[in-house]
C-alpha cells in the first residue's frame, strides 16, 4: 500500500515535467534578452520594454495566484501597483531613496490594504466581490489624485531611481533589468511552492467546492484572506519596480482599466499556471507595442492611406483580437502550448 | 445511562410560514446507529443541515457530547468531531480520490498555513487517507480524479472523507441513494463495520438497510418527530404506518 502511495503521483509528475519546459525557456529568454538588446542597436528601448514586461508579469502572476488558484476575481489589483509606486515616490520626495526601506514599506502598506479590503470584500461572493474590489481600487485612485503635495492628478517625477544598499546601481538599465528578473524569478519560485503546499491545496480545494472544505473543517475565509494579502504584496512589489522603471508615479498606475488589463493578461496567458500569467503579460504588452507596425506591414495589399489609418487606429483591432483569442483559445496561450501534447 | 452524544432540544426551522423543523427534540446515544426516516420533504436534510451547522436554527438547542454547539460554525463543529455527508454528492471533482481524503486528514493534522513542501507527497497525510479509502473499498480508485468516479463510488468517497475527519458523530444523508446493488451492499457493509465504533445518524430510504442496521429509528413527518423507537416497534407503530410506511414497504 505504501508503494501505491508513492507511485501514485507518477503520471501527474511526468505530465508536470513535460510542461516544465515552458518556464525554463521563458526564463532563459529573459536572461538572454539583454545580450540581444545590445546587438539590436536600440538597447535602451528593448530593455525598458522587457523590464516593463517582467514587472507586469509579476503583477499578473500575483493576480493569477488568487484568480487562477482561488477563483477570486479582484478587479482592483492595480491599487497595489499604486501603493508600491507611491511608497517609492512619497518616501523619495522626503529624501528616503533606499530600496531596503522603500520596498518593506510598500509591502507593509500593500499587506495592510489587502488585509482590510480583503476582510470586507471576501464576505461577498461572485459579482459583488468584483464590484467591491473595484470600489476599493477606485477609492485609492481618487485618494491619489487628491494628494496635491505629491503631484495630485499629474503625479510626480522621481529625482532618481532607488538606492540599493546605498549604491546607485539601479541607475543602470541593465542592473534594473537584472533586478526585475531576480524579483520575477523569486516571486515565481515562491508562488510555485505556494500552490502545491498545504496552504495552496486548501486554496485550490476552496475554489472547487467551498462547502466541502467547510465540511471537513476548513474556514475558507482565513485562507482566501491570506492569499489575498500575499497577492497584494507581490503586486505592491511590482509597483515599486514600475516606479523605478518609469522614474515617475501617478494615479494612472491604479486606474480600473489597469486592473482590467491585469485580468486580461492572466486570462490571455491561461489561468492557473503562474508562468502563463507572465506569458500573458508579455503577449499583451508586446502586442500593444508592435500591433501598429504589424498592421501596417500585413496590410500591404491596401491603399497607403488606409494602411496608415489602420495603424493609427490599432486599438480598434487590439480589443477584438484579444477577445477572439480568449474566446477561441481555451486555456489561453498555455492551453495552446499544452494542446499538441495531449493530442 | 451516559450522556447522549447528540441532543436536540426543541429545534425549529422555518422558511417564512413553512415550518420545516417543528419543535424537534431527540437524544442520540453514544455508539448508537440512529436512523431517521420520513417521506420526501419531511425535513430530514434540513435537520442534518442544522445539526452540521450549515443552516442556522430559528430556535432550540443542539448539544454535542453535552456541549452547546448551537452557535458554532460548520468547521468548528467538524473540529469537535462532527462530520457529515451530503444527499447531493459534494466532493472536489478535480482532485484525485486520495487527495479528497487526504485534505480531510490535513484539516486534522497540524497547521495548513504552510507555504513550502508538496502536500500531495506528504506520507503522513497520504497513508491514513489510503486507509480510509481501503475501509470503504475504494483503494483501487485512489488516483482517479474524483469527478470521473461513478456515482456509487462518489458516495463511497464521501463516506471515506467523512471518516478521515475522525468523527465521533457521523451524519449520513441518504448514502445509498442512486447507487447500484453492489455498491450499496458495500456501503451497508462499511456501515455495519463502523457500527459501535462511532455514533451514526443515518437518513435513508432503503428500508431493508435501515431496519437491518439501525439500533433505533426516528420518524419525521412534516418536520415533526412522530416516533423514536427500536426498529421492530417503529414498524408496528400504527401512527407510523398511517403516516408514512406504505404497506408494501413493511418488509
Ligand atoms: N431554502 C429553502 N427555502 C424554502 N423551502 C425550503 C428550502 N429548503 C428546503 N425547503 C423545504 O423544506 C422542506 C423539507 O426539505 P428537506 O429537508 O430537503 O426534506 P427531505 O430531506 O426530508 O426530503 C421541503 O418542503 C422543502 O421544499
Ligand atoms: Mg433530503
Amino acid at each position: 500500500m505504501t508503494e501505491l502511495v508513492e507511485t501514485s503521483s507518477a503520471p501527474a509528475l511526468s505530465l508536470g515535467r513535460r510542461l516544465e519546459i515552458v518556464p525554463i525557456v521563458l526564463f532563459a529568454a529573459f536572461a538572454a534578452a539583454p545580450l540581444l538588446a545590445m546587438l539590436s542597436g536600440a538597447e535602451g528601448y528593448v530593455l525598458s520594454l522587457l523590464t516593463r514586461v517582467m514587472i507586469f508579469g509579476i503583477a499578473a502572476m500575483s493576480l493569477d495566484l488568487i484568480l487562477g488558484y482561488g477563483a477570486l476575481v479582484s478587479f482592483g489589483h492595480a491599487a497595489f501597483f499604486g501603493l508600491g509606486g507611491y511608497a517609492v515616490g512619497i518616501l523619495a520626495s522626503h529624501g528616503i531613496e533606499e530600496a531596503l526601506i522603500q520596498v518593506p514599506v510598500a509591502l507593509a502598506a500593500s499587506a495592510l490594504f489587502a488585509l482590510v479590503t480583503g476582510a470586507i470584500s471576501l464576505r461577498t461572493k461572485g459579482v459583488y466581490f468584483i464590484m467591491i474590489t473595484l470600489a476599493f481600487g477606485q477609492m485609492l485612485y481618487f485618494l491619489a489624485t487628491s494628494l496635491a503635495a505629491y503631484g495630485g492628478d499629474d503625479g510626480m517625477t522621481l529625482a532618481s531611481r532607488s538606492l540599493l544598499a546605498g549604491s546607485t546601481a539601479l541607475e543602470n538599465d541593465f542592473a534594473l533589468y537584472g533586478f526585475c528578473l531576480l524579483c520575477l524569478f523569486g516571486v515565481y519560485a515562491f508562488s510555485r511552492s505556494l500552490v502545491v503546499s498545504r496552504f495552496g491545496r486548501v486554496l485550490r480545494g476552496t475554489r472547487e467546492n467551498a462547502l466541502r472544505m467547510e465540511a471537513i473543517g476548513f474556514e475558507p475565509f482565513r485562507y482566501q484572506l491570506t492569499a489575498y494579502v500575499i497577492s497584494g504584496m507581490m503586486a505592491g512589489l511590482a509597483g515599486c519596480l514600475l516606479a523605478n522603471q518609469a522614474e515617475f508615479v501617478s494615479p494612472a498606475f491604479m486606474t480600473w482599466q489597469r486592473s482590467g488589463e491585469l485580468i486580461f493578461m492572466v486570462v490571455l496567458g491561461g489561468l492557473g499556471s503562474l508562468h502563463g500569467a507572465i506569458i500573458g503579460a508579455a503577449a499583451f504588452l508586446l502586442l500593444e507595442e508592435f500591433l501598429p507596425e504589424i498592421l501596417h506591414m500585413t496590410s500591404f495589399f491596401l491603399a497607403e492611406e488606409t494602411r496608415s489609418h489602420l495603424a493609427e487606429n490599432w486599438k480598434m483591432v487590439f480589443g477584438p483580437l484579444l477577445i477572439l483569442i480568449v474566446l477561441f483559445v481555451r486555456g489561453g496561450i498555455m492551453g495552446l502550448l499544452r494542446r499538441p501534447r495531449h493530442g | 445511562m451516559a450522556e447522549p452524544m447528540l441532543e436536540l432540544r426543541n429545534l425549529r426551522k422555518n422558511y417564512g410560514a413553512l415550518v420545516v423543523t417543528d419543535d424537534v427534540s431527540l437524544a442520540v446515544n453514544s455508539g448508537e446507529l440512529h436512523a431517521v426516516i420520513g417521506p420526501n420533504g419531511a425535513g430530514k436534510t434540513t435537520l442534518i443541515h442544522q445539526i452540521s451547522g450549515m443552516l442556522p436554527s430559528n430556535s432550540g438547542k443542539i448539544l454535542f457530547a453535552g456541549e452547546d454547539i448551537t452557535q458554532l460554525s460548520m468547521p468548528q463543529r467538524v473540529a469537535k468531531g462532527l462530520a457529515r455527508s451530503f444527499q447531493i454528492t459534494s466532493i472536489l471533482p478535480g482532485f484525485s480520490a486520495l487527495e479528497n481524503v487526504s485534505l480531510a486528514i490535513q484539516a486534522r493534522s497540524g497547521s495548513s498555513f504552510r507555504f513550502f513542501g508538496n502536500a500531495a507527497q506528504e506520507r503522513a497525510l497520504n497513508e491514513p487517507a489510503m486507509d480510509c479509502l481501503t475501509h470503504v473499498g475504494l483503494s483501487a480508485r485512489a488516483h482517479i480524479p474524483a469527478g470521473l468516479l461513478s456515482h456509487g463510488e462518489k458516495r463511497q468517497l464521501e463516506l471515506a472523507i467523512g471518516l478521515a475527519t475522525e468523527p465521533k458523530l457521523l451524519l449520513l444523508d441518504e448514502p445509498l441513494a442512486g447507487t447500484g446493488h453492489d455498491e450499496s451492499q458495500r456501503v451497508v457493509e462499511t456501515l455495519r463495520r463502523l457500527k459501535g465504533r462511532l455514533t451514526i445518524v443515518l437518513i435513508e430510504h432503503d428500508m431493508e438497510a435501515v431496519f437491518s442496521l439501525a439500533d433505533r429509528v426516528s420518524v419525521l413527518v412534516y418536520g415533526r418527530l412522530i416516533a423514536t423507537d427500536t426498529p421492530e416497534r417503529v414498524r408496528a407503530n400504527p401512527e407510523v404506518r398511517a403516516a408514512y410506511l406504505g404497506e408494501e414497504e413493511m418488509v
